[in-house]
């Protein structure tokens, strides 16, 4: 049983739930402990000790039902349906007598003896044998090993040749002559086993495979440029901002107070001693509270950067735990608030309905930051961080960079991020050099990563 | 198998225990309890609130005839009060009450050398276990027959606390500079509660077996009132109950968990109903739903859900 679960274990990695050691070991005594008998037990067992989640459980359990399904025998013609590598490893044992006794079986009942067992079995349609053979097969070939597509054509070889097909072609040669009848079923029956293996490995792709795969997709999704996405690729975008929202959570949501050691706080050190009659027995330090990042964010939701405006908003408003407060504007041609769309909607509603109100025109900066300057700058403070999205390309219409300079000196950080190469700022329309003399930073900003990383270094600013 | 059919007998044992002592466990909770018993590792417990996570170290504890020893978690909780104080009072004041007898004791001392040696002789009597308040943590590992240690809604504490509590929850054991390390008499079973406040650190969940419990099953609720509520009559329970889970389909702020289709019954019982009646419903709403708006919401639909559990009590 211990092969399995180590088997299980590297399939529930797979599957995006998060296995130390530890828990590992935990698991192991828990199953020994309540044995492999019950399958339901077995999986709440397995469901309490490594899953510590709800999203971890849920992947958690149907990677158990995937794992261990045992393949129907009664219904399925001949090694149709028996995909299934992971057996229990008693049932291995009770799979193998029976591959005894069939070879046994098929002896006795007078089969050409110089036959491979595994013609043997096909013959004898055991589809108990074959099932036990294929998950054997699959044990040599180390088919647990795989870990990406391209892998398939070759461990589905290795099985086959585990299998001994071989000797099979062989037998099917062998029997052409002698008995035309039997070569046939041997075919079609080598046929349908290649069907089976062939499923058997997309399987085992799916259940150790989807971490390797997954993170191979991530890793060129982080560095793709987001304004060039295909739409199927921006769901996947959507949960890959997800996920860098969580890291920055962690990495940023530790306490926000920090002792200031040395200075005494007399006024509660009187208060807590007060009992034995003023003596300090407890001391008590002052504190200095840490400010969480005030973040206004303004974005140009216009055709030429609407899809990058789509998810800074959708990063920042995310994490909650680390910023205090979070104001979100967008525009393009006239600029409006959009915190409370983005607040009550799923991500994909509210930017529809942003898109509906000022997407795809024209943009005009001077009028937006007029717009902006006009009803919004109170929500500016010295300790925030204004963050601007755009390309900087106004149109050749008047830039008003001086509203965006009070709007500097009164933020505590004003940062531009462009998501246009830096080669080509200050070409043709773009009034991005007249603009970065009043942002503290100014940086590229096209691909998740680059995009991560500039919210990170203004979250860190705070820390 | 010999070994399978004895831990699932066993788990119905666990179960039975939990039935005894009042309260329904689902096989997973069993499970659990009957896990945490035998690898001597907490139980983690998340859910909505009011599905009977207090509820469940309640029952454990009466079913196995131990104390329980309840902390209740809050923001600002430190080690002083969750595992041990020193009694300063009383040092105090057995300072003052010895300073008298200071002259017997160091009496033939001459030199200051002398005397400062009989003083460490003495060493630290103010600071031995009889000058140690035991708080919750230090008293659950101190009970000679064991106890239940809950540690309710620990992610209302700050992150630091959770970091405290390691110790005690992997090595049943806590470290006090002074004394030394303490260690369990009998492991104590110890069940953790979270409302999903705040995430909790990986740490901490990795000493424990995380247990959800949710909206139970309308079969187990049934049971559930059964036990709580003997007086229901069986189609008012059945209705009841199918009026709740019907009641948990909806978009509301908060939903009604397992004490408030206890309260809802019991309140029921009282009016003396027999049958769920529109006007009997929308009268006693406010007792499942606490929040003007969602009984706003559910008004229009009391009709229809009423008729449905109705309908389910004729064929279920």
């Amino acid at each position: 049983m211990r092969d399995t679960l180590h088997r299980f274990f590297r399939a529930a990695r797979g599957a995006g739930v998060r296995i130390s050691p530890a828990e590992s070991i935990d698991a192991m005594r828990a199953a020994a402990e309540v044995g492999p008998g019950d399958r339901a037990i077995l999986r709440d067992v397995l469901l309490l000790t490594m899953a510590k989640s709800g999203e971890e459980k849920a992947a958690l359990a149907a990677c158990f039902d995937a794992f261990f399904t045992h393949p129907e025998f009664e219904q399925s013609p001949p090694a149709n349906d028996d995909q299934q590598d992971a057996d229990d490893a008693s049932d291995d044992e009770a799979g193998q007598d029976h591959a005894n006794a069939a070879a046994d079986a098929a002896s006795a009942a007078g089969q050409p003896a110089e036959l491979g067992a595994l013609a043997q079995m096909l013959l004898a349609q055991d589809r108990a044998a074959i099932t036990a053979a294929l998950s054997n097969a699959a044990n040599a070939a180390s088919l647990s090993n795989i870990r990406v597509f391209t892998q398939r054509g070759l461990f589905a070889s290795r099985v086959l040749e585990q299998l001994g097909i071989a000797q099979l072609r062989d037998d099917i040669d062998a029997l052409t002559a002698s008995n035309p009848a039997d070569a046939e079923r041997l075919a079609a029956g080598l046929g349908s086993l290649r069907e089976t293996v062939s499923e058997m490995v997309s399987q085992a792709l799916l259940l150790y495979g989807r971490e390797e795969t997954e993170a191979l997709r991530n890793e060129i999704l982080r560095s793709a440029p987001m304004a060039r996405l295909e739409q199927r690729q921006i769901a996947q975008m959507r949960l890959l901002i997800r996920q860098i929202a969580r890291r920055l959570r962690e990495r940023f949501s530790k306490p926000r107070k920090r002792q200031r050691r040395g200075h005494l706080d007399v006024r509660r050190t009187m208060r807590r001693n007060a009992a034995w009659g003023g003596v300090p027995f407890l001391t008590a330090w002052k504190r200095r509270d840490r400010d969480k990042p005030k973040i206004v964010a303004i974005c140009d939701v216009s055709g030429s950067v609407a899809q990058v405006s789509d998810f800074l908003p959708l990063l920042i408003h995310s994490l909650h735990e680390v910023v205090s407060d979070v104001r979100s504007f967008a525009f393009s041609g006239h600029l409006i608030e959009v915190s409370a769309l983005l607040e009550n909607n799923k991500p994909e509603e509210a930017m529809k309905q942003i898109m509906a109100s000022v997407g795809y025109g024209s943009s005009d900066y001077g009028r937006s930051l007029a717009d902006f300057e006009k009803d919004f700058m109170r929500a500016v403070t010295p300790q925030t961080t204004v963050i601007v999205l755009g390309d900087a390309r106004s149109n050749n219409l008047d830039p008003r960079a001086d509203i965006l300079r009070r709007i500097g000196e009164r933020s505590k950080r004003l940062v531009w991020l462009n998501p246009e190469n830096r080669v080509s700022w200050g070409f043709g329309d773009s009034e991005m050099p007249r603009y970065a003399t009043f942002c503290n930073v100014v940086r590229q900003c096209a691909t998740a990563q680059q995009l991560e990383r500039a919210v990170s270094d203004i979250v860190a600013t705070y820390q | 198998m010999a070994e399978s059919t004895s831990s699932s007998a066993s788990i119905e044992a666990v179960e039975r225990d939990l039935a005894s002592a009042g309260y329904i466990a689902s096989r997973q909770i069993a499970t659990a309890v009957y896990l945490a018993d035998k690898i001597e590792k907490p139980i983690l417990v998340e859910g909505p609130a009011g599905v009977g996570k207090t509820e469940l170290a309640k029952a454990i504890a009466a079913s196995r005839g131990l104390e329980m020893i309840r902390m209740q978690c809050y923001e600002g909780l430190d080690e002083a009060k969750a595992l041990y104080e020193w009694k300063y009072a009383k040092q105090l004041l057995y300072t003052q009450i010895l300073k008298d007898k200071l002259g017997e004791v160091l009496g033939d001392a001459d030199t200051l050398a002398k005397a400062l040696d009989q003083l460490h002789a003495f060493g630290d009597v103010f600071f031995s276990k009889e000058f140690v308040e035991p708080r919750p943590l230090l008293r659950a590992l101190e009970q000679p027959k064991g106890c239940v240690l809950l540690i309710d809604e620990i992610d209302k504490s700050d992150a630091e606390f959770e970091s405290l509590l390691l110790e005690i929850l992997s090595d049943f054991q806590v470290t006090i500079p002074e004394l030394g390390t303490i260690a369990a008499v009998v492991k104590p079973t110890v069940i953790l509660t979270s409302n999903g406040e705040r995430d909790l650190g990986d740490a901490l969940k990795r000493r424990c077996l995380h247990l959800h419990i949710g909206f139970p099953e309308p079969k187990l609720e049934e049971r559930i009132v059964e036990t709580r509520v003997p007086g229901v009559s069986a189609t008012l329970r059945k209705q009841l109950v199918g009026f709740v889970s019907q009641l948990r389909t909806l978009d509301l702020k908060k939903l009604p968990s397992v004490s408030e289709t206890i309260d809802w019954a019991k309140v029921l019982v009282l009016l003396g109903a027999s049958d769920l009646g529109h006007e009997m419903v929308k009268d006693t709403l406010n007792v499942l739903l606490k929040y003007e708006g969602d009984i706003e919401a559910t008004m229009p639909n009391v009709s229809t859900f009423v008729a449905q559990s109705g309908r389910q009590g004729v064929f279920g």
